[in-house]
């Protein structure tokens, strides 16, 4: 049983997501304005909804064992302990990283029974698993990323703090990719009709790394995210380049992504919040089936 | 009595581009030097794309910007130093460092219609007591009222001056002043406008004269127009035109001539022009910086540095996207590809 904690686009989105869950139980949707239209259209799904916040949440009956949180850093900040105290784990949406960073095909099942999961960024989820299927051939000294977003699917959460956008990102990548050292970009571009969101992926390499095998190693990868996230896709063969001075004599691997969304609730083009929203209902699954595990053990 | 104009040199900023991030401490120092000798109150020195620039997707810098940034400040004795910054790419962590090493300006450059990602800037910036400068990039691609409002978001966060910023070089003569116009009515007396030109069709020096007589009171240009497309406006053909129409700038055109000829000349490694490729980025709107990685991906594809360049002003891609031209090149190899088959079958 869960509790989605945020109705905005992205616990919208989420909550179509996981209506498709045979694990995931969404019970509950929580705001915290009773004129959220996010929880007019979750009570609409037939899923209980409150703007009572989280309070109104650990005071059911019933409290759930899983919370995914989408509202702000702050919020989960203040949230966390509470649901630790309460014995619910946590997927966290937001900045706030107060558990370990997560990424499905990478680290998941290191911290399935950890109390707090955090879900990094969206251009992490995007092109952490490239760094990482390149650091597990090859030494990677250095991974830079460049995420493009629609305008319009850049909410102001991340324009007023979009700094963190790149310092988490970037450490995302070392800390889970595998990099020695990383470096993200955003770019927000407001052309009409939307760009869908493109990432691109360069990895600093030995000049005598094995091509082929990092080649074969980022499309076995690609299509392990696609289990989830079915408009991951490379839009060309990854491109390697010799070593150049400039690059203190490393060669280097160019990978050329586009993240196409489902369009569940969000469009497809804000493909930046559907691979939030999808890592989190995949984390959420795979939780929620150790969850059932444990349960049918203790039973 | 016409109001003055602050001529402020980019030479070591947007230069970086055309020196592909090449500058030596001693090029820095020289510059400086030189500028702040001709009486230029406020020099920007930065990686070309700004603050943390030095990337496989913008270049590398030779010298750590910071060394650079360091060496400006040693040698200027009147001038402020400033340093460049883009949200998403540099950040407030970079912006103190900056600060530190005693650059007393920053200015903080968005796409024309995302100034509220600056707002964080700014506010720091302004806590740091450093003087501000807003930068709204490829303004063509935003009408006058629109680009307003955007100036209106930077000056509420704390910018002292909004720029128009002509970066692909395609904004033509009113195109320029109705902006600078616009800006002028919207925020009157909260902050100042500024204008910075690209020679990509040539008319930087026009332009930046009609923004001065829209409102601008600051102006860009670089010496010997170093920078990035067809380079920008001419620091000491700004000088010596505004000289020549009796606008004030407090700079001297004669120790700036000076400085373009036995400073800055003799190191630059290619003269900025305005080819085929600067002049279709003028044209097409395309992000002047887009130049040297476009020719760069051209020659490591085997397709016209031009041909990638429209295509990236039809798909209007903004300041930042340089990765695009890798992915355009790879686009255009590959539609060639039947091409040259059926071509093979003929022969």
């Amino acid at each position: 049983m869960a509790a989605i904690v945020g109705p905005g686009n992205i616990g919208t989105d989420l909550l179509a997501k996981l209506q498709h869950s045979e694990r995931v139980d969404v019970r509950h949707m929580v705001g915290v304005d009773p004129a959220s239209e996010g929880l007019a259209r979750a009570e609409a799904l037939g899923v209980q909804a409150s703007a009572g916040g989280v309070d109104w949440l650990l005071a059911r009956d019933e409290t759930p064992d899983l919370v995914f949180d989408a509202t702000s850093a702050q919020a989960h900040l203040a949230a966390a302990p509470r649901y630790a105290e309460a014995g619910i784990r946590a997927v966290d949406l937001t900045p706030a990283a107060t558990g370990p960073f997560t990424c499905p095909v990478v680290n998941l099942q290191e911290h399935l029974d950890a109390p707090d999961v955090n879900m990094i960024t969206c251009g992490g989820q995007a092109t952490i698993p490239i760094v990482h299927a390149v650091s597990s051939v090859t030494a990677v000294p250095y991974a830079e990323i460049v995420a493009s977003v629609s305008s319009r699917s850049a909410g102001p959460g991340t324009r007023a703090n979009i700094d963190e956008f790149t310092e988490t990102t970037a450490r995302g990548l070392e800390v889970v990719g595998g990099a020695e050292r990383g470096k993200a970009i955003i770019i927000i571009n407001p052309m009409d009709p939307p760009m869908i969101m493109r990432d691109t992926v360069f990895c600093a390499l030995d000049p005598d790394a094995d091509r082929a095998a990092v080649a074969q190693s980022i499309h076995d990868t690609v299509r392990r995210v696609q289990e989830y996230v079915p408009g991951y896709t490379l839009k060309a063969e990854p491109q390697f380049d010799d070593p150049r001075p400039e690059w203190n004599g490393r060669a280097r691997v160019g990978v050329f992504l586009e993240v196409a969304g489902h369009g569940d609730y969000l469009p497809t083009y804000a493909g930046n919040l559907d691979i939030m929203t999808a890592a989190a209902a995949r984390v959420g699954e795979l939780m929620a089936e150790r969850i059932l595990e444990t349960k049918a053990v203790h039973a | 009595m016409t109001d003055p104009v602050r001529i402020v040199d980019t030479t070591l900023r947007d230069g970086s581009h055309a020196m592909a991030h090449r500058f030596t401490e001693q090029h820095v120092r020289d510059t400086v030097r030189a500028l702040d000798g001709a009486g230029v109150s406020l020099v920007e020195v930065s990686h070309g794309d700004g603050l943390g620039g030095s990337t496989f997707n913008y270049g590398f810098s030779l010298v750590d910007e910071r060394a650079l940034i360091a060496a400006a400040v040693e040698e200027a004795r009147q001038a402020r130093i400033a340093v460049l910054l883009l949200p998403g790419l540099g950040t407030v962590t970079d912006l103190r460092a900056a600060a530190e090493l005693g650059a007393g300006a920053v200015r903080i450059a968005t796409h024309c219609t995302e100034a509220d990602v600056s707002v964080q800037h700014f506010t720091a910036a302004r806590a740091l007591g450093l003087e501000t400068v807003g930068f709204l990039m490829l303004s063509h691609m935003a009408e006058p009222e629109a680009l307003a409002k955007q100036a209106r978001i930077m000056a509420d966060a704390g910018c002292q001056c909004v720029y128009v910023v002509d970066s692909a070089g395609a904004l033509i003569l009113e195109d320029a002043s109705d902006r600078v116009a616009a800006i002028v009515a919207e925020l009157g007396d909260d902050a100042q406008v500024g204008y910075h030109g690209h020679q990509n069709l040539s008319f930087g020096v026009a332009n930046s004269v009609l923004a001065h007589r829209a409102g601008a009171r600051q102006i860009d240009g670089s010496l010997v127009a170093l920078g990035a497309g067809a380079g920008n406006s001419p620091t000491e053909v700004l000088a010596a035109t505004f000289d020549r129409l009796g606008v004030g700038t407090g700079v001297d055109k004669d120790a700036l001539m000076d400085a373009a000829e036995n400073v800055v000349k003799p190191f630059i490694t290619r003269l900025p022009v305005m080819d085929r490729s600067s002049i279709v980025q003028g044209f097409g709107g395309v992000y002047s910086s887009f130049l040297l990685h476009a020719e760069r991906a051209a020659q490591r594809y085997g397709v016209p540095a031009h041909e990638i360049l429209y295509r990236v002003g039809e798909r209007r891609y903004v300041g930042g996207q340089e990765d695009m031209i890798i992915d355009i090149a790879l686009e255009l190899v590959a539609e060639k590809r039947p091409a040259e088959r059926e071509g093979a079958v003929g022969a």
